[in-house]
């Protein structure tokens, strides 16, 4: 498949940083800083030790440098998210495109003829839409009518047009996508302003975006973290008075600076973003942050084993006649039964039977039994004659007459036989009278058993969902390598075994796209939804996979993991941070009444201004020194939470303790070297 | 320091270790409503106080309980301080304390502080001592006991909406533990030498002829409470270092296991309640290899002579003796001295004034760091959860995973409790020590960077609910008396509160299952990482003041600088 | 809130019946039959008359008494007024005060050359420590042996039997009680 991720290849991309430099200015405004609390705390510093060095005084040169790092602190910030959002943008400016100037055609009702041409945008919920050939789908909405082949890549990436029809579970259709053959009808769902491309469009921009859950308690320790500073540093020219010591209060501000946690402050909301950004390059649409968070958390990913776990269609492999039935007559009835049946397993008996057998086309007056859910199997009347297939239990249920001793136990026998290999038995009756059974095939999915490993090691369980008997899903789950099944599904089950879990306290993820996962999709923590799926599916989960890869649900624990641990790391690294430059700062500031303090001045700092600046332009430029980590996030390899913890406090608390004293001594050479101080 | 001292230090952690899981176990099963032997000498209680003993308390109600009982405790105490002059037992005729002193010692005891700004011999009448002082000795160690008992009820419940019930939670912790246990102390204390009388201070004339008049008193029975409660408010002014508190070395060792066991064995308490013992030895580990280090630090550095002295002609052999008792020597004080700040006792059996800078910034950094290596009984517990609240916030986004502890998510409320606890300690040391020091420095008696010191000690001590002191720090005068107040009042209750709301919606959550992303929180790892969250805490709060005080001090006097 | 009141203010008249008035009474009344001796302060009476306490230090300046540490205890070892000197290690006062010391020692003692016992020079923590270090009592042996008309040997003897050595051979630090020194002097040889 060929998926075109935009803007992938680069980081940084020309245009991106230069509107991201505009609008880091644009950012200094205080309503938008004070959502920032270290930000706004430190452009208050900077405004005021502005003030101060206005007033003039001694040390004016450094004076005025500081204060400028001050401003320069805060505008890497800002500048960190608007370039996050600035990569946002422009996914969303793509997407946008696609959809601007679509013109609906609306139907007063779903059999007219005559179309009234509107915009798309005057589009309502519940209205009626027409699209042919060449339309450009004007809103999210389902197929009431008609079926027709859809070119979904602008949303999906997928260059390859998928079938869209009404009923069934392939009926939503997604607003931007454009009608390749054929014609539809389609009910819009969606009031303008919240298909599906306008929450994209909203989530990559960053700007309606809200605070996640984890995001807000780091905050509130962020600004515990800022208060012990402020009572640090407020306090500190009281106990310096004690020695006579008077502290310029430019410095002050700059030690202020330096040790709140202005890194992780600078980065919190771009991390936030590019998260969000790496979940659209996958092609998933998260609902909210919330939901990619809560990723991050799950404990037990439930998955259908069909087109999960198994290549979506089951191949007929072979047809078992019971003793005294010829395998001739079984495999024509179920070829006949199987005519009207196009789900794949129907067509692959039709294949099967054409192949072996040479039958060929079916007769006049044929009268079809669909499939439905109350009595589980399909068939077909014809010519006085009666043909049935289904899962052996349904056509047990189904008979009246009950069957032979004997025959049953054969049935049974057969059933068994075709369900401890894995496979499907499917029971097939002409007139009430058993025939035997067809073996429909799993085909596991090539590489599934190394996904699921890794989520083992990601501490996730696995179960697969499957309507299949037991038998059949036991060895099914023990070639793919999940954890646990469940049988025999059904909707109700499903859902009972979410509540089951989360009574436990477990996270739950799953993926769905029927109609009849609805349910489940909304009451598991993270709900997949499949774009293929039902606009009742779409709406019930809180993530929507463009792909409907449902294996994809690995990269979505994975960024909502990276998410979380970015934020971790860099506040681990932030704090770190202040050792060194306390070791910089508070001999510099006291030296002058403590000599011996010098002892302390363990980088060899030239004077005492040049380590206050030092350190001050250290703290701005590690922010723009990170904001690629930031975008990026930090690594994640699958592994337990003790070697994770292990690697990132190694990486970011030893790195954050050790980094600064070789950035700051490099930074105060060069200032000496400048003669700025 | 020989090598004696060090198999003194050797055997002192053995015996602590040895004896926490006894303690451990013991108010396991006391708080867990298995000891029923003393039920006779319950129930009447509960009947006066109108509390029926099955009806649980939310946290909130609990937390009110809590505070209206130490309302009443501190005007208790206030009201005979103010009257011993007109009530029985004061043979030595001690006037009516001063409102200022009598508001601090009220708090001061309440809290669980016992920062002294009077002497007690020439202060407190046997009646003020006793039923006052010795009774908040009691209760305010029950106190804070039941709230580290609620907060791991909140641990070990789930989906739970109370955490225990005061009124029992304290009656049976002075009934089934203080009492008998001090009982049992005091009279090995007398045995040793200890004075238990009300008797009048004995006059004596010395073998020169001197008058002496001996300071007499139930010593032993408070002397066994003080050191058992993480109370530390000594029977005379020169606390433990007094001949008459703590005789020999034997009661030294006893005292000086006083100081960490219950709350040491709380740490096991914890384990056993939880369901998973390693989780208390866990916090055990992390709070006693901070210990091993402070102690090691304050031995060595009070094994150095003071080169001022030696220069003058004093020999430089056994270290630094000013303000040492020649029976205790190096190794014990510098035991005590840590143990009793770690611990949030604050008796002495050495004057901490005249430390070496170092050995001087080892029961300050004690106490900064939030009175959590073992800290006071039930407060070392719980103040230490807190920094684990943070610790697993921290790690929990390290590995990228909502954090929990004990199948606990940790979330913005917890974390925000956390935070108004953790604030506490810098606002109550830096802040109010700056107020003082703005007011005016008279308080302050050393000249140089020992002055601040002993601001800071003051403070710390005060708002760590210590009590011990940089005892040349002129606490007595009114606007530090009530300074201090302030500063006891603040870091006992702005702590326990928002503990106490921990605890209930810790015991309100579900209890997640332990999965293999779940970051197991009894190893060295996670111990590794609370200390160092501990640590960097303190650590960064308090480095400028550090540096300008005993830091600055040890350069000085090291290089021959004297103030 | 009244309830919490009433019940917080019965709790705490039950508690100061139980650990305020009980417990110190009950402690009390048993140390009286097992202990009364140690109950009463260990005191120490000769002649009929309280001479001081086993366990308190006083001041000694007579060249025939052993000297004990210096005391910061009110005036001097006074018995109802305890404490140290809180004199910062980097404090000029202290150094003054040991300087002074010093002096006074080495002009009481004049055979003894090498640097004075650290605990001789220093100031307790209780200002009331009965203990000198062995090495303390024995730098004024040859003083006390000379004013008392003893060989130092004797002293020195003396010294030996009064000094305690560590509980079970581990706790605490060697150390000489004063008092009892002091005592055992007068009754080898009183002063004249």
């Amino acid at each position: 498949m060929t998926v075109h991720r935009p803007a992938a290849g680069t980081l940084f991309d020309r245009g991106i940083l230069q509107q991201a430099a505009i609008d880091a200015v644009r950012k200094l405004d205080p309503r938008r800083l004070v959502r920032n609390p270290v930000m706004f705390a430190t452009a208050a510093v900077a405004l005021a030790a502005s003030i101060l060095t206005a007033r003039g005084g001694e040390h004016f040169g450094v004076m005025v440098q500081i204060s400028a790092w001050l401003w320069i602190t805060v505008l890497f910030a800002n500048f960190a998210e608007a370039v996050a959002e600035g990569r946002g943008k422009a996914q969303a400016a793509s997407l946008r495109r696609t959809r601007s100037e679509t013109t609906a055609k609306r139907l007063a009702a779903a059999e007219a003829e005559d179309f009234e041409a509107v915009p798309a945008s005057a589009l309502r919920a519940g209205d009626l839409v027409a699209c042919e050939t060449g339309d450009i789908i004007p809103g999210d909405g389902d197929v009431i009518s008609g079926i027709a082949t859809v070119d979904e890549s602008a949303i999906t990436g997928e260059s390859a047009p998928v079938i869209r029809e009404s009923g069934g579970d392939r009926s939503a259709v997604t607003g931007g996508t454009r009608v390749v053959s054929d014609r539809i009808v389609v009910r819009i769902t969606l009031d303008p302003g919240e298909s599906f491309l306008d929450r994209m469009i909203a989530l990559v921009e960053g700007a309606k975006r809200q605070k996640t859950p984890n995001e807000i308690a780091l905050t509130i320790l962020l600004v515990g973290m800022t208060l012990i500073f402020l009572i640090v540093v407020a306090t500190l020219p009281v106990f310096a008075s004690w020695s006579g010591t008077a502290v310029p209060a430019v410095f002050l501000a700059a030690l202020f600076v330096t040790l709140i946690p202005t890194t992780i402050g600078g980065l919190l909301s771009a991390i936030g973003i590019a998260g969000m950004d790496r979940l659209v390059k996958f092609n998933v649409i998260a609902k909210s942050g919330r939901a990619v968070e809560a990723a991050g958390d799950i404990d037990v990913l439930l998955l259908d084993k069909t087109g999960t776990i198994t290549l979506g269609a089951r191949q007929a492999a072979e047809f078992l006649p019971l003793a005294r039935v010829n395998e001739r007559d079984l495999a024509e009835a179920a070829f006949l039964s199987s005519l009207a049946d196009d789900t794949p397993e129907g067509k692959s008996i039709v294949a099967l039977a054409r192949t072996r057998y040479g039958l060929t086309g079916g007769g006049e007056g044929m009268h079809f039994v669909p499939f439905t859910a109350q009595t589980r199997m399909s068939g077909v009347d014809f010519a006085g004659s009666s043909i049935r297939k289904g899962a052996a239990d349904a056509i047990r249920a189904g008979l009246e007459g009950g069957l032979s001793a004997a025959s049953a136990r054969e049935l049974d026998h057969l059933v068994e036989r075709v369900a401890k290999t894995g496979g499907t038995p499917l029971a097939v009756v002409r007139n009430g009278r058993p025939l035997g059974v067809i073996h429909l095939k799993d085909i596991i999915k090539p590489g599934i058993r190394d996904r699921f490993a890794t989520l083992r090691e990601m501490g996730i369980r696995t179960v697969m969902i499957t309507g299949d008997n037991p038998l059949t899903a036991a060895a099914i789950a023990a070639e793919a390598g999940v954890d646990d099944f469940l049988a025999e599904a059904t909707p109700e089950r499903k859902l009972e075994l979410i509540r089951e879990y989360q009574q436990g306290g477990r996270l739950v993820a799953m993926c769905g796209d029927g109609s009849n996962d609805a349910p489940a999709l909304a009451q598991a923590d993270v709900g997949v939804a499949m774009n293929t799926g039902t606009q009742a599916a779409r709406e019930a989960g809180n993530m929507v996979d463009l792909e409907s890869d449902p294996t994809k649900l690995i990269e979505i624990v994975m960024i909502g993991k990276q998410l979380l641990m970015s934020r971790g790391a860099l506040t681990t690294f932030s704090i770190a941070n202040d050792v060194a430059k306390y070791f910089a700062i508070i001999p510099a500031l006291f030296l002058a009444s403590y000599p011996q303090l010098q002892a302390l001045n363990v980088m060899g700092l030239a004077s005492p201004q040049s380590a206050v600046l030092s350190a001050i332009v250290f703290n701005a430029l590690i922010i723009v020194l990170l904001i690629p980590l930031a975008l990026k996030g930090v690594r994640y390899r699958p592994a337990g939470a003790g070697t994770l913890l292990k690697r990132n406090l190694l990486v970011y608390g030893m790195g954050g303790l050790i980094a600064p004293f070789a950035g700051i001594k490099l930074i105060d050479l060069a200032v000496a070297a400048l003669g700025l101080a | 320091m020989d090598a004696n001292g060090i198999l003194q230090i050797l055997l002192y952690l053995a015996v602590i270790v040895a004896l926490t899981p006894l303690a451990g176990g013991y108010m396991a099963r006391l708080f867990e409503g298995r000891l029923t032997f003393l039920a006779w000498a319950e129930r009447p209680i509960y009947r006066l106080c109108g509390t029926a003993p099955e009806r649980e308390q939310h946290w909130s109600a609990y937390a009110f309980s809590l505070l209206a009982f130490n309302l009443v405790g501190t005007l208790a105490v206030y009201g005979l301080e103010r009257l011993q002059v007109w009530l029985p037992l004061n043979p030595a005729g001690v006037g009516a304390v001063s409102p200022t002193i009598a508001f601090n010692t009220a708090v001061s005891f309440a809290t669980n502080t016992n920062w002294q700004a009077y002497g007690g011999e020439t202060a407190m009448s046997y009646l003020t001592q006793m039923a006052g002082l010795a009774v908040q000795n009691f209760v305010s160690a029950a106190t804070g006991i039941a709230v580290a008992v609620a907060l791991i009820r909140g641990f070990a419940r789930h989906s739970a909406q109370t955490v225990g019930n005061f009124t029992v939670d304290l009656t049976r912790c002075v009934l089934y533990l203080l009492l008998p246990v001090a009982f049992l102390t005091a009279l090995f204390l007398v045995w040793q030498g200890a004075p238990q009388n009300f008797d009048a201070y004995v006059p004596a004339s010395t073998l020169e002829g001197v008058h002496q008049l001996i300071a007499q008193g139930p010593v032993a029975s408070q002397e066994a409470i003080k050191q058992l409660g993480s109370n530390g408010g000594g029977f005379f002014n020169a606390n433990s270092a007094h001949p008459f508190e703590n005789p020999t070395p034997l009661t030294n060792l006893v005292e000086m296991t006083f100081l960490l066991l219950l709350a040491a064995g709380l740490t096991d308490t914890f384990g056993r309640m939880v369901g998973d013992r390693r989780q208390g030895w866990a916090i055990f580990a992390a709070m006693g290899l901070m210990f091993v280090v402070c102690v090691s630090l304050a031995a060595w550095a009070e094994s150095q002579a003071n080169p001022a002295l030696t220069v003058a002609g004093m020999d430089s052999l056994v270290g630094n003796m000013e303000g040492k008792e020649v029976r205790f020597g190096i190794a014990n004080s510098a035991i005590w001295a840590t143990a009793t700040t770690a611990a949030s006792n604050g008796s002495v059996n050495a004057m901490h004034d005249s430390f070496m800078p170092l050995g001087g910034l080892v029961p300050l950094v004690d106490i900064l760091l939030g009175e959590v290596i073992f800290g006071g009984v039930g407060a070392g517990l719980y103040g230490m959860l807190v920094f684990v609240v943070l610790a697993v916030f921290i790690a929990g986004l390290m590995v990228g995973r909502t954090p929990e502890y004990l199948g606990k998510k940790i979330e913005a409320r917890e974390v925000k409790l956390a935070v108004l606890a953790i604030l506490v300690t810098p606002l109550g040391v830096l802040g109010l020590g700056a107020i003082s020091l703005l007011a005016g420095p008279e308080a302050i008696a050393a000249p140089g960077p020992h002055g601040l010191s002993e601001l800071l000690y003051a403070y710390a001590s005060a708002t760590g609910n210590n009590g011990s002191a940089f005892a040349g720090f002129g606490a007595a005068t009114p606007l530090n008396a009530i300074l201090q107040g302030v500063a006891m009042v603040f870091g006992r209750f702005a702590v326990i509160v928002p503990v106490l709301a921990i605890a209930g919606s810790a015991a309100a959550k579900k209890t997640v299952p332990p999965s293999a992303g779940t970051l197991p929180t009894h190893g060295r790892l996670f111990v590794t990482l609370l200390i160092a969250v501990t640590v960097v805490v303190g650590g960064l709060t308090f480095f400028p003041a550090l540096a300008l005080g005993p830091v600055v001090e040890h350069l000085a006097l090291f290089s021959g600088t004297l103030f | 809130m009244i309830s919490h009141l009433r019940s917080a203010l019965v709790l705490t008249l039950v508690m100061t019946a139980l650990t305020g008035i009980a417990y110190p009474f009950a402690v009390t009344g048993i140390a009286e039959l097992a202990f009364p001796r140690q109950a009463h302060g260990s005191l120490i009476e000769r002649d009929g008359k309280v001479v001081g306490s086993a366990l308190i230090g006083q001041a000694f300046s007579g060249p025939g008494y052993f000297h004990g540490r210096p005391s910061a205890a009110g005036q001097g070892y006074d018995a109802a007024n305890s404490g140290g000197s809180n004199l910062a290690p980097s404090a000029r006062a202290l150094a003054e005060a040991v300087r002074a010391r010093i002096a006074a020692e080495r002009a009481a003692n004049p055979g003894e050359r090498g640097p004075v016992p650290a605990d001789l020079v220093t100031a307790s923590a209780s200002g009331l420590d009965p203990h000198l270090s062995p090495a303390a009592a024995a730098w004024q042996a040859a003083r006390v042996a000379l004013a008392r008309g003893l060989a130092v040997e004797e002293v020195r003897a003396l010294i030996a039997a009064r000094t305690e050595g560590r509980t079970f051979g581990l706790l605490g630090e060697p150390r000489v009680n004063v008092l009892a020194l002091n005592l055992a002097l007068d009754e080898r040889r009183p002063m004249r």
